[in-house]
């Protein structure tokens, strides 16, 4: 246990809308070692963001966290106060959003954010900081560093954008890096690029990273833990080449049938997932897949199903893995690829 | 051979950027610049690039949504680059559109029946009841119940909203559609009934489909044949696995390194370009590409490649092959 980093448990966090209550993360428990690259997969609404905003307590009005901790470095976070998260923030964890767009302040210049964010968080004067900032930016690749400081962020094309977040996000050497979709708004060859840099930050400073995503590849080439979410709850966790040669949740199985493999030379028919996610104001008594799932028995609707352990270190939310349920081949170790 | 339903001959669309009331600095966007393709009745081309590569303005320019600025559009055998819009009238009835944005492309204020019954109404194809029972039979065959005809687009989710765009381009039976980025605004799970639901529209109804798309993966799936686009100009056009296998043309071959591949253990070699796509307004001279491609020569920044066979059925605008 002490080499977690980070240890969520529990995690209950709603949005008190004039509707009602909208539960967006329910119960939601899971841990991140030191130098660990854990992937956050889900659709949207699944919760993924919203556990990820309640780790670094910015969940606005009307949201906030209802139950549960949040341990970082062993300390809770849960109960700490807006002037302590802010100590917290940037200097131990830090979050990169998807869009570089609006991000950054247009009417500053890229240096003059970096360096407020640097003397917030380290005593360094001006000068210092102006080094340091400079010293991200190379790292992180961008050309000519100490040019592109005086730059405004419109100067900046959306890779650079995102890789300046990067390196403001990097500068106060936090343990935990959390990465919002950071390559969703961006194109497929100024993505592989960013990627390629988050791997090498955590290679080169040991920061463990969230990395949060919609998209199957990228989770395939960048995380080595996976946890897979749906209607606020996690579904399925476990080693990356698990969720995709051996998943054992039939939402887990349906994602992956819905997208294209495009090495594979034979046209398949895609296999969607059939309606659409759960209304969270009223979310389903049971599973929260019950309704679009395939395998789905009576139980499914009523009860909701713990997390099994499959085995050590894969678990998965599914009525199927009981002692008592009848076997399924499709997600009983033939899995989704092969 | 068939006879091809679509003939795009040295397109061009450039747009003008600055200037303003009194002139001044004018610029201009070459935002499709010299671009050739045919389509065969029931085929699919995939359209695929970066932003600012050209091709969502391809695809507007060839249903002259927007006015070519120089080239040759041939539908059916006819020319319609420059028909005017009552000539264009019945060529609109068989070129329709399928949006990105679910949200954008409904008027919110429209019932979903109306929405789906406006082409109906401009191109006088039906009216009273059986315009009713066409908007019944459209509703019902996108997945939707006919009821949802008194709704309004709010009170569905995008895949929903989705399906009522398509259900309005169907209206008007036409013989050829442009989606462009129909999907990129989806969920992984709802993606794949649309595109299920695209290609079985296709087959029922012989609809020929240009798509535009960034997502590389669902092109392929998708796609007869794919143009690769960069900065204006067609770089790579062939049939689709092909493409995908053997790509040729440095900046396809980057382009499918790049995308992330939904399985951990297909290792690959990623060839990382240096760099982003340099600005439409100040194009680098010769080849597009060349100021990222990993194997620009000297007569790369003199001599603008232009698109050639190199086999059959592949084209390739690049100096290594000559």
């Amino acid at each position: 246990m002490s080499d977690n980093l980070l240890q969520v448990d529990h995690l209950r966090a709603s949005f008190f809308t004039h509707v009602g209550e909208v539960q967006a993360v329910r119960d939601v428990s899971f841990s991140l070692k030191k130098g660990e690259i854990l992937g956050l997969v889900g659709e949207s609404g699944s919760g993924k963001s919203v556990t990820c905003m309640s780790v670094m307590k910015l969940l606005s009005h009307p949201g906030r966290i209802t139950g549960g901790a949040v341990h970082f470095r062993g300390r809770d976070l849960v109960p700490l106060g807006e002037r302590e998260m802010q100590q917290v923030r940037g200097n131990e964890i830090s979050m990169v959003f998807q869009d570089p767009m609006t991000s950054l302040n247009p009417v500053y210049t890229v240096g003059s954010q970096m360096v407020e964010v640097i003397r917030q968080h380290r005593p360094l004067d001006r000068r210092q900081a102006k080094e340091a900032a400079i010293k991200m930016l190379s790292l992180v690749g961008i050309p000519s560093p100490e040019e592109r400081f005086h730059n405004y962020p419109h100067e900046f094309s959306g890779g650079m954008r995102q890789r300046a977040l990067i390196a403001m996000a990097l500068s106060c050497d936090p343990g935990l890096l959390i990465a919002d979709e950071p390559t969703t708004a961006l194109d497929v060859t100024i993505q592989a690029q960013v990627l390629e840099l988050i791997g090498e930050v955590r290679e080169r400073l040991g920061t463990s990273i969230i990395l949060i995503t919609h998209d199957l590849g990228v989770i395939a080439e960048s995380c080595e833990r996976v946890i897979v979410m749906y209607g606020g709850m996690i579904m399925e966790q476990a080693p990356v080449e698990k969720i995709f040669f051996d998943p054992r949740n039939p939402y887990t199985l349906g994602l992956l049938q819905s997208v294209p493999d495009p090495t594979k030379e034979t046209r398949e028919r895609l296999q969607p997932i059939p309606g659409s996610p759960p209304d969270l104001l009223n979310p389903p008594r049971g599973c929260p897949f019950s309704g679009r799932c395939r395998f789905a028995m009576h139980i499914c609707e009523q009860r909701l199903p713990p997390l099994y352990e499959v085995e050590e270190g894969h678990q998965s939310r599914c009525w199927l893995l009981d002692e008592a349920a009848p076997r399924v081949p499709e997600i009983r170790k033939e899995g989704a690829k092969g | 051979m068939s006879e091809p339903i679509l003939k795009v001959e040295h397109l061009k669309k450039y747009f003008v950027a600055g200037g303003g009331f009194l002139g001044g600095n004018q610029r201009v966007i070459k935002a499709v610049d010299d671009v050739s393709f045919t389509l065969l009745p029931g085929e699919t081309l995939g359209l695929v690039g970066e932003s600012g590569c050209g091709k969502s303005t391809t695809g507007r320019t060839v249903l002259r949504l927007y006015e070519p600025t120089d080239g040759r559009i041939i539908f059916e055998g006819a020319d319609i680059t420059n028909l005017s819009g009552r000539e264009l009238l019945p060529y609109r009835r068989k070129m329709q559109m399928i949006f990105q944005d679910p949200y954008a492309s409904l008027d919110s204020r429209m019932t979903v029946g109306d929405i789906v019954s406006e082409p109906l109404d401009i191109h006088h194809l039906a009216s009273g009841k059986e315009r009713e029972e066409q908007v019944r039979s459209l509703l019902e065959r996108v997945g939707l119940k006919p009821e949802y005809a008194s709704r309004y687009p709010h009170e569905f989710s995008g895949g929903q909203r989705q399906r009522i765009g398509i259900a309005r381009a169907l209206a008007v039976r036409p013989r050829f559609i442009v989606c462009d980025e129909p999907i990129s605004a989806l969920d992984v799970s709802i993606q794949a009934q649309v595109v299920n639901m695209l290609e079985d529209l296709q087959e029922e109804f012989a609809l020929t489909y240009l798509f535009i798309a960034h997502d590389l993966s669902m092109v392929k799936h998708i796609s007869t044949r794919i143009g690769v686009m960069y900065l204006g100009k067609l770089v790579e056009l062939g049939q689709s696995d092909q493409l995908y296998h053997d790509p040729q043309h440095p900046y396809t071959k980057a382009l499918l390194s790049a995308i992330p591949v939904p399985n951990p253990k297909a290792k690959k070699e990623r060839i990382v370009l240096q760099g982003d796509v340099p600005s439409p307004l100040n194009p680098p001279s010769g080849c597009p590409f060349r100021t990222r491609c990993p194997h620009a020569m000297k007569v790369c920044a003199e001599v603008e490649p232009r698109l050639q066979n190199i086999s059959d059925e592949r084209q390739v605008a690049c100096h290594l092959f000559r």
